[in-house]
């Protein structure tokens, strides 16, 4: 059992746990994740691990509360379990020491890409930041990522904060600007991490991407993570989570992320009306 | 001397019709009334030629001989003196290629049914004993052991390994133990609550488990020895789920054997929203192969609630690798076989969901190196079958996740493990066997060589 020591509210459905898990703790990673199941009925879901003490034995994640499994987990508090965590899982990024990089977080994407961030700038990259948002009380992680890179920009979808338009408007900026840069790192919704693939492909420039396909064990068993990366199919859960952009079916990517959403719509709803039951 | 009895006694089973519907167990197995008229049929054969065939070498005639004297505990005790799964064996092991294939009386008549003999005792002690004491070893030898994997292979060298008196630690990557036994063999066939009192009865003997760590992400096989184990057992088995790469196979709709076996048993999805896992149920599914893994899939796609499931497989039903029982199964409950025919793409509707399957059919040319005639395609012969679910359970591969954190074992060309005669890799005090050596195989190949490991690490680290 793996218990969690601190809960923190970051934004409307947006959480952030602290949990024991000395042996993930130890071993863990920038970009690799940990597979959560809460207990005996639970699915197995993917999380991004956030941060890592190695020393107190505990990992981080942030979550967004977009089904059944993220709902539940919401619910749950300082002192409670969950059944199991595996990992850390997924290849580690890459960090190394490429000159000039723009990392660009989207929605719940920047909770991943902010490790990312952190340990490029340890490695002496000029970091410039991206994080955006729908609305500014949805924006996370803004203290941290200002502290993890040389400078950040912000947007919001609907401009109640930062810049008023999207991560890769942003971006557009940066590049018209002039200024080399030697490699862009986008992490967010499939269809935002698209349009960056697709604006940096105009100008040449590299991006690494971060993909969130659907997944069962994470350990290449059973291929549902499978993703088509320059016209051969690859399993997120070994080969990746992160991949170069350019080759990347993000098209097909969106698409088997719907595969569920009949049944995911049922669980939901039938989670909701238990809830109630027991609350009212 | 009585007359003998020249025919197996029939095991029972649920009405094709009904089973087709619920996911309990097909075979119902042998009333004692069964069992000791199957018994009876066993001629106590002083050279005991059956012996040959069975990997863990089980004293068949011995526990005959005891179900015959009606103690049948006594029988479950001889069992596990050499294997510690007999309720799983008696259900799962292909007895026909093993044990039964030696039996005396097989060469005249119908073999005895040793596997149902096994399993009816194995099951009447799951009944009958409510002592469920540890046995715990009265000397430990000071040595501890790590298992890696708790498949059948991990769970057989786990148990003789305490038997030794070694302490005994498996870690398995899943969240359940059992390996394919729990996430890949439906419930229809083995069920799990079966698989957890065997697996019950090892921990009994003293085995730890720690389940959710996986080798190679979680700790390395060099961090268990700085851990201080002895040796290491590695059962990691095949788990790498093989594609055609055909055009079509990643559209929604297509699963690998492994992913949609995995949610239905191991994550229960048949008995979602109760469980949170969700799986496709189709309604005209296809299940490309023609192993025992090809037959789950379709089975289980029939209990789903599918209307009509076909097998698709390239050679014809003669050649068919699965096991002759799962195949006659399969027919009564209404799979339809469409054998020498060979899916060539997967096509799809306009919202990335599967439609079609298209195919070509085939027909046998000379022998292969396997032996069996290669299946040709019939030039101009593609035909398409209308399908919401595919399934392609055409094989499994080995894993890299382990072997590639471990490079300095040495593995062959397709990845297995390579290992000498009896268990020893190339890395010293590490050992494997079972799927990740040979290939996917049987659970009772794998139990075997799980035994041999044992027996080779008993020997290094005494002598
Ligand atoms: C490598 C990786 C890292 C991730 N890191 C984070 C993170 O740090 N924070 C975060 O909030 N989310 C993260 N996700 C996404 C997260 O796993 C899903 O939001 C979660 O599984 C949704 O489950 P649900 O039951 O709440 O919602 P559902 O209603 O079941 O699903 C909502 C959507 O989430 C996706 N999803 C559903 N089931 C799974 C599954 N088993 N695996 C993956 N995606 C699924 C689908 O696209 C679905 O449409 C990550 C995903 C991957 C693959
Ligand atoms: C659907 C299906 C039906 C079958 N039906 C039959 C049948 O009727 N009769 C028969 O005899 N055989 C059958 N087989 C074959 C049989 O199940 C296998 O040959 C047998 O299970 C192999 O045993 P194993 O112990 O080598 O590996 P597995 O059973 O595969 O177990 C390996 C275990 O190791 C774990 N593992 C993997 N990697 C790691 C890691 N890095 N760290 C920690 N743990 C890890 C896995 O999660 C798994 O639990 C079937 C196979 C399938 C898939
Ligand atoms: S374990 Fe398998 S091979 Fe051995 S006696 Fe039992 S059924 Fe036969
Ligand atoms: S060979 Fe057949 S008849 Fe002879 S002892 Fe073995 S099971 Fe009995
Ligand atoms: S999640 Fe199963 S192979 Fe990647």
């Amino acid at each position: 059992m793996f218990k969690i020591l601190a809960k923190k509210i970051l934004a409307s459905g947006i959480k952030l746990f602290e949990i024991e898990a000395p042996l993930v703790a130890r071993k863990a990673l920038p970009g690799q994740f940990i597979v959560l199941k809460i207990d005996e009925y639970g699915e197995r879901i993917p999380l991004t691990i956030y941060e890592y003490t190695r020393d107190k034995g505990t990992i981080s994640i942030i979550f967004q509360e977009v089904g059944k499994s993220t709902m539940q987990l919401g619910t749950l508090n300082e002192g409670d379990c969950l059944s199991d965590i595996i990992g850390p899982l997924g290849c580690p990024t890459k960090i190394e020491k490429v000159g000039r990089v723009v990392t660009i977080g989207g929605g719940v994407g920047t909770a991943v890409i902010y490790p990312i961030t952190r340990s490029l700038k340890e490695a002496n990259n000029r970091v410039t930041s991206i994080i955006g948002a729908r609305t500014r009380e949805l924006l996370i992680l803004k203290e941290e990522m200002e502290k993890a890179s040389d400078e950040l920009f912000i947007t919001t979808d609907d401009g109640s904060y930062g810049r008023h338009g999207l991560v890769t408007d942003e971006l557009k900026r940066l590049i018209d600007e002039g200024e080399k840069i030697d490699l862009i790192f986008a992490i967010g919704p499939v269809i935002m991490m698209k349009a960056v693939s697709n604006l940096a492909k105009q100008y040449n420039l590299k991006t690494m991407v971060s993909l969130n396909s659907i997944m069962v064990d994470g350990t290449g068993m059973c291929g549902c993570c499978r993703v088509t990366v320059k016209g051969r199919t690859k399993f997120v859960c070994v080969d990746g989570p992160d991949f170069e952009a350019e080759g990347v079916d993000f098209d097909e990517l969106m698409n088997r992320q719907r595969i569920y959403l009949n049944e995911e719509r049922l669980s939901i709803e039938r989670y909701r009306e238990r809830e109630c039951r027991r609350n009212g | 001397m009585a007359k003998i009895i020249k025919e197996k006694t029939p095991i029972p089973e649920q009405d094709p019709k009904i089973r087709r519907q619920n996911f309990n167990e097909v075979a119902l197995g042998y009333s004692e009334e069964d069992a000791l008229r199957e018994a009876s049929r066993c001629l106590g054969c002083k050279d005991s030629p059956c012996l040959a065939g069975c990997p863990v070498e089980i004293d068949i005639p011995a526990f005959i001989s005891l179900i015959k004297e009606r103690d049948y505990l006594g029988a479950v005790r001889k069992i596990k003196e050499k294997n510690a799964l007999p309720a799983i064996c008696g259900r799962v092991c292909p007895q026909e290629t093993q044990c039964e294939q030696y039996c005396t009386l097989g060469k005249r008549f119908e073999p005895v049914a040793i596997g149902r003999l096994e399993r009816f005792v194995a099951d009447y002690e799951m009944v009958n004993t409510k002592d469920l004491q540890p046995i715990t070893c009265s000397s430990p030898n000071g040595k501890s052991i790590a298992v890696v994997g708790s498949g059948p292979a991990g769970l057989t060298a786990a148990a003789d390994l305490a038997k030794l008196d070694y302490k005994v630690t498996i870690f398995e990557a899943l969240h359940k133990t059992g390996g394919v036994l729990v996430y890949g063999i439906p419930e229809f066939r083995l069920p799990k609550a079966i698989v957890e009192q065997e697996v019950e009865f090892v921990k009994r003997l003293g085995v730890e488990l720690k389940l959710s760590v996986v080798i190679g992400r979680t700790l390395t096989i060099d961090d268990l020895f700085s851990e201080g184990y002895d040796a290491i057992f590695v059962g990691v088995g095949a788990g790498l789920p093989h594609f055609m790469d055909i055009p079509g196979e990643n559209l929604n709709g297509v699963y690998s054997a492994n992913e949609y076996l995995t949610r239905v048993n191991l994550m229960k999805a048949y008995l979602f929203p109760e469980y949170d896992t969700p799986i496709k149920k189709g309604k005209r599914v296809a299940v490309v192969g023609g192993g025992n893994v090809a037959m789950d899939a379709a089975r289980t796609a029939l209990r789903l609630g599918a209307d009509q499931v076909f097998i698709i497989y390239r050679r014809s039903q003669v050649e068919m690798p699965a096991r002759r029982e799962e195949v006659h199964h399969a027919e009564e409950e209404g799979i339809e076989f469409k054998t020498l025919t060979n899916p060539t793409r997967i096509i799809g509707d306009k919202q990335g969901w599967v439609k079609e399957i298209e195919c070509i059919r085939m027909e046998l040319g000379e022998p292969d190196d396997s032996g069996r005639r290669r299946p040709i395609p019939i030039e101009g012969s593609l035909f398409k079958i209308e399908v919401d679910i595919v399934v392609m359970a055409i094989g499994n591969g080995a894993n890299p996740l382990l072997t590639s954190a471990t490079p300095d074992m040495a593995i062959n060309k397709w990845g297995y493990i390579i290992t000498d005669d009896e268990g020893r890799t190339t890395k010293k005090g590490v050992y494997a066997g079972g799927d990740i050596v040979t290939g996917s195989a049987t659970v009772i190949s794998a139990m075997g060589a799980g035994k041999r490991a044992v027996r080779a690490i008993h020997k290094d680290l005494t002598e």
